[in-house]
């Protein structure tokens, strides 16, 4: 058999066996109007032309900035062997391993993938990988409604926003249902799932739940009572997801430790770049029990007819392509090279290198709390975080655009992310990781300060209303506070000459 | 294959003890699908529709639903087959049975295909 492209007598060959003139026949059931006509692109250039071009449109990205955004994607320091290794031609361009025979290398990377990821999580059963953390955690309610066969999902809103609405796009085409549970208004929980509500929801004896899903740590980077929401889903017949960021898990107790059965999370802090947005990498975990309701690849390891060790994608069965619309899920693929990049990650850096990566981020946070409220915005939740939290910043978008312009990225503005939730809308959600330096800490705090300060100079709109957050903000005792007006700009600058910045 | 059994166009067959039916799946159902690797079956008190599909048998390389012979009541499954899916293959019509239903209707029984209507069915398959 010839492996070069078709020759056009080769085609001719093809058509006339399966009796048409052109192949155009093959797509006459689209529509004329849907069909592609011709690729118009423009004329080819030089690779150095290209190249060019290309640098031209990555130089649009703004890479200078001082960055405390989180909110699902985390700033990690990538070991250099990672990239080294994902460039190997045997990884780089593999596809999907159906040849066992010829696959083992691929398939090894997958099983040491899935047997991490069940190390981190205490599950025993991994899928391959899915698209990324939205899909995964979709999947995974998903999961508890084929297993329990009911068809309402409790989806807490300190899941990821972006989270909840592909569940939503997931559940509106599979007409289930996804109940929000609210967040605790205030008090010492204020910010995480409230438990008395989720109670509540899971008691309508017209409207069973099949699962309760809850991210640990929350959007809002608050640490949630897993364990209670864990124990209230099982009590009412319940299975419980976490949605759980992998460096957490180095630190924080895995799913299975409290109860779930099923954990998906954004494999993206393993190794992998920010990348503005992808590709990502969806992780996706459950029990034992659960294994033939779980979507997308599973690999495992078996014996040849030699007896020597092999490996193969198992339970196939499951899948799409065999059993079509009785499927757990269209899933046909995985993010085998995301995959392999938080394989690589994790056995470069090892569980002890993880735990620091964790720990030093979360020493990293605190510090960072202490330099933002003494800057003049003090955290919105008094409960624990690890490494990313809200504070309350009076007019917070208009402050995160000034600060942009001033080269720190200032979180996210709550207000975009949460429209519908008044008590966000003059926050800013930050985080720390290990990369995180205290230079960048002293710079945000000091931008954030003077910009504070601005804007109570020049009273914006509405500022005269917001009293409580700028009252308790006030840095007390903070020595040497710069004096607002000219002589800040000209006394300031930023950075290391700034007084009073975080120490 | 028992004079006293009655089959479905779908491969299944049935015997009757009393109010009770024995349901399983053909040699001819196990052949074509190969190496039987689950078998996933309704639960104990679960009411079946006839010719409703009610569980699923898995392959190695395929997946194909089973269907309920009569309407009634799942009053036992084959608890063995969890862990031994391959007495599916290996004695389809003894040790590879699947559910014990209450009848709900005993003419349903007699609806289904006879011993010569199912070889005839096979033979042209």
């Amino acid at each position: 058999m010839a492996y070069g492209p078709h020759t056009s007598q080769d085609r001719a060959a093809m058509l006339q066996a399966i009796g048409i003139a052109s192949v155009d026949e093959l797509f006459a059931d689209i529509p004329a109007a849907l069909r592609a006509s011709e690729l118009r692109l423009p004329p080819p250039e030089s690779e150095a032309e290209l190249a060019d071009r290309l640098r031209h449109l990555a130089e649009r990205n703004r890479v200078d900035l001082v960055s405390f955004l989180g909110a699902g994607a985390y700033r990690h320091f990538v070991p250099a062997v990672v990239d080294q290794l994902l460039l190997r031609g045997e990884f780089y361009t593999a596809y999907t391993p159906y040849q066992p025979e010829i696959s083992q290398g691929t398939l090894q990377t997958i099983y040491e993938y899935q047997s991490m990821m069940g190390e981190m999580t205490g599950m025993d059963v991994v899928s391959a990988s899915h698209y990324d953390g939205a899909t995964a955690t979709a999947e995974g309610a998903l999961m508890t409604c084929r297993a329990t066969h009911r068809e309402r999902v409790l989806v807490s809103r300190g899941v990821h926003p972006h989270y909840r609405q592909t569940l939503c796009t997931y559940f509106g085409g599979a007409d289930r249902v996804a109940d929000e549970i609210p967040l605790v208004a205030d008090g010492p929980a204020a910010g995480t799932t409230d438990l008395a509500a989720l109670e509540r929801m899971l008691a309508d004896p017209d409207r069973p739940v099949a699962g309760v899903v809850v991210a640990n740590p929350s959007f809002l980077g608050l640490l949630e009572p897993m364990a209670q929401a864990g124990r209230l889903a099982h009590a009412a017949g319940a299975l419980f997801v976490s949605v759980v960021e992998p460096v957490s898990l180095a630190v924080l107790a895995a799913p299975a430790s409290y109860g779930a059965e099923i954990a998906c999370g954004e494999g993206q802090p393993l190794g992998i770049p920010l990348a503005y947005g992808g590709p990502y990498l969806g992780i996706l975990a459950c029990r034992e029990a659960l294994v033939r309701q779980i979507p997308g690849r599973l690999v495992g390891m078996t014996t040849d007819v030699d007896g020597r060790r092999a490996f193969v994608m198992t339970l196939r069965a499951r899948e799409q392509d065999i059993r079509r619309e009785k499927a757990s899920s269209n899933i046909c693929t995985n993010q085998a090279l995301c995959a392999l990049a938080a394989s690589i990650y994790m056995a470069s850096i090892g569980p002890h290198g993880l735990r620091d990566v964790a720990a030093l981020g979360a020493a990293r946070a605190a510090e960072l709390e202490r330099a933002l409220a003494e800057a003049g915005a003090p955290r919105l939740h008094p409960g624990p975080y690890l490494n990313e939290f809200a504070v309350r910043v009076p007019n917070a978008p208009e402050v995160h655009r000034r600060l942009l312009a001033r080269g720190v990225l200032a979180g996210l503005a709550l207000a975009e992310a949460e429209p519908d939730d008044p008590s966000l809308a003059d926050a800013l959600l930050v985080c720390a990781t290990e990369v995180t330096t205290a230079d960048e800490i002293e710079v945000f705090a000091w931008a954030l300060r003077d910009e504070i300060e601005q804007g109570r100079q020049l009273s914006l709109p509405g500022l005269a209303d917001r009293g409580g957050g700028r009252a308790a903000g006030h840095p007390a005792g903070s020595g040497g506070r710069v004096e607002s007006g000219p002589g800040a700009e000209a006394a300031g600058g930023r950075g290391r000459h700034a007084t009073g910045g975080a120490r | 294959m028992a004079q006293d059994q009655r089959y479905t166009k779908e491969h299944e067959w049935v015997r009757v003890e009393g109010d009770l039916a024995i349901v399983g799946i053909t040699d001819y159902a196990a052949h074509q699908l190969g190496d039987i690797v689950f078998v996933e079956l309704p639960e104990i008190g679960r009411v079946l529709t006839q010719f409703a599909a009610v569980g699923v048998v898995e392959s190695v390389k395929a997946v194909s639903d089973l269907f309920a012979p009569i309407s009634g009541e799942v009053v036992e499954t084959n608890a063995e087959l969890a862990a031994r899916p391959e007495l599916v293959n290996g004695d389809p019509f003894g040790q590879g049975w699947m559910l014990r239903i209450r009848i709900a209707d005993k003419s349903q029984v007699d609806g289904l295909l006879d011993q010569a209507a199912y070889e005839q069915l096979t033979r042209e398959g």
